[in-house]
């Protein structure tokens, strides 16, 4: 599914911009101009990594700090052990649309039982 | 380098062995450490496994793939270091000889003074500790909590979520005025009695009573705290006596630069052990939080694989969480040096609030309460080097 973000222009170089997706995405515009998509909860607990720390293309957790590939969503470090997905980005017209995944996601423990108990 | 030692197997032990391979070290490395687990997280110890929301498996510091090769000797203590041919003695009288030396031992929880073998006393800094703790908070009853910094206001917090009756004692009048100062340090401690945790401070603990079992905590005031559980919260010392008479000087752990080196070549230290030096501040200091456990290996490796032929770069201001009562909790740099705090953003009542610590008009330390996004902007601010 292909997901219109917001235009280019209003994501400057060093920003993020959130999709209130289920769960969210968001898009890194990093310092070298380069735009990367991944699921924006961290894979150890509820942080959103948005809020997170970008360098080159890696962002760290803003809780804990384990750093995450923004272009291959792998994790360098512990507390967080699994990988986030990435999505694809395309940029068409001066708009930034993410193509979204479609391998499951990998959510930490307490949001996936807060969902759950959402269900329940 | 043909052997390595990394003594101490947990966080700071296993970031040094993952630095090792990382930075090209090819030779044996043996890691020692005296509990029998595979390294694990310690954090929720006190909060997400205490309260049973986690369990043991997901405290894994390793990921199922990684192979490190190292020689694992668990459930092995290292009694003593000789520096003529940098041996690492241990408990069995055996002895492991390296050309390198990691120390990462950590720190263990302090005892109150008494309370050996009465039951329904607890500390809280290992895996088997939380467990037996973890089981008595599920049959309820009332908690008494000694001291009032992280872990006892963690342990507080998970309790009161366990639906215990709490009770906190801390001798200071502000408890975590150490660590925030005095203002925030009263702002953090509110979260207590916001939840109807009780909070006694001020005031001293003169023992405890019971027969086998603690019934109650007796304070130096002469009033009684009935209990059924008590957690003893009182801070943590280095294990350092296994290098009392090593040549590695020691002075409130291990005395160590900026990039860990020890006084003695091939040797340095890391983590909850290690008091190193901080150029920030131009003073040593020993902190104990997991970040620092986790990034300052690096630096130590590199200049334990170069024989010291690095310039230390300059380490990141310390940084630490908390989660209590719900309310995420992050501070970075030193209060210890400001002269002044403004709270810059949210309020104190809300408990929400991202705190500026400055001396002479420069920011020297950050508290965020429930404010992740401003609080990594100003983290990301700190670690820049003073212009
Ligand atoms: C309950 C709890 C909650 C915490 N919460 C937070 C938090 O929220 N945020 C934060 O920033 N930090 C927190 N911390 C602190 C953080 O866990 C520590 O900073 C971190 O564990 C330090 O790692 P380390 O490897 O240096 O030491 P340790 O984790 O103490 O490990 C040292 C290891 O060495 C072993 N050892 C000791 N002596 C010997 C010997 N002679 N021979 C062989 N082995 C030996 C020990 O048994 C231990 O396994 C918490 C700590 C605890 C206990
Ligand atoms: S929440 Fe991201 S590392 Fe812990």
């Amino acid at each position: 599914m292909m997901i219109p973000a917001c235009p280019l222009a209003d994501l400057p170089r060093g920003e993020a911009f959130r999709l209130e997706t289920d769960p969210p995405v968001t898009v890194f515009h990093t310092d070298d101009g380069e735009l990367f998509a991944i699921d924006d909860t961290c894979t150890h607990q509820d942080a959103s990594l948005a809020d997170g720390w970008v360098e080159g293309c890696w962002v760290e957790c803003p809780l804990h700090a384990s750093k995450f590939n923004l272009k291959t969503g792998e994790v360098d470090a512990p507390p967080a052990k699994l990988p986030v997905r990435t999505h694809e980005v395309v940029v068409q017209d001066g708009m930034i649309y993410v193509q979204l995944s479609t391998a499951a996601p990998n959510l930490p423990h307490c949001v996936t039982a807060r969902l759950a108990g959402a269900l329940a | 380098m043909r052997t390595v030692a990394v003594v101490g197997a947990s966080l700071a032990g296993l970031s040094a062995v993952r630095s090792l391979r990382k930075q090209g070290y090819d030779g044996r490395l043996v890691v020692i450490g005296d509990e029998l687990h595979r390294p694990y997280d310690r954090p929720p110890l006190s909060k997400e496994f205490l309260a049973g929301t986690i369990g043991e498996a997901d405290l894994a510091l390793e990921t199922d793939d990684e192979d490190l090769r190292a020689e694992w000797l668990l459930g092995t203590r290292a009694t003593g270091l000789d520096r003529t041919d940098r041996a690492v003695r241990l408990a069995d009288g055996s002895e492991v000889r390296a050309d390198g030396v990691v120390i990462a031992t950590g720190a263990a929880a302090r005892t109150l003074p008494g309370s050996e073998g009465l039951a329904g006393v607890h500390v809280v800094r290992t895996l088997d500790d939380a467990r037996t703790l973890r089981d008595e908070l599920a049959r309820g009853g009332r908690l008494v909590v000694i001291g009032g910094g992280f872990i006892g206001a963690e342990v507080a917090s998970t309790a009161y979520a366990l639906g215990l009756d709490v009770t906190v004692v801390e001798a200071a009048p502000t408890p975590l005025a150490g660590p925030l100062g005095e203002t925030m340090g009263a702002i953090v401690t509110a979260l207590h009695t916001d939840h109807g945790v009780r909070l006694l401070c001020g005031v001293g603990v003169k023992g405890l009573s019971g027969e086998h079992q603690v019934d109650a905590v007796l304070l130096q005031d002469g009033r009684s705290i009935p209990a059924d559980i008590v957690v003893v919260g009182v801070g943590a010392r280095p294990c350092v006596e296994w290098l009392e008479g090593s040549g590695v000087e020691l002075d409130n752990g291990v005395k160590c630069g900026s990039d860990g080196r020890t006084s003695l070549a091939g040797v340095v230290a890391v983590g909850d052990c290690a008091n190193w030096y901080d150029p920030r501040t131009g003073a040593h200091r020993r902190v104990e939080h997991w970040t620092g456990a986790l990034e300052r290996p690096a630096a130590a490796v590199a200049t334990l694989l170069a024989g010291g032929a690095v310039e230390p770069g300059l380490p990141r201001p310390p940084y630490f969480w908390s989660d209590q009562y719900g309310v995420k909790i992050q501070f970075v740099g030193h209060a210890a040096g400001a002269d002044s705090v403004t709270i810059e953003e949210g309020s104190a009542e809300d408990r929400n609030v991202l705190a500026v610590y400055r001396r002479a008009g420069e920011p020297v330390a950050v508290l965020g309460m429930n404010q992740p996004r401003l609080f990594t902007r100003w983290r990301k601010q700190l670690a820049r080097p003073a212009s």
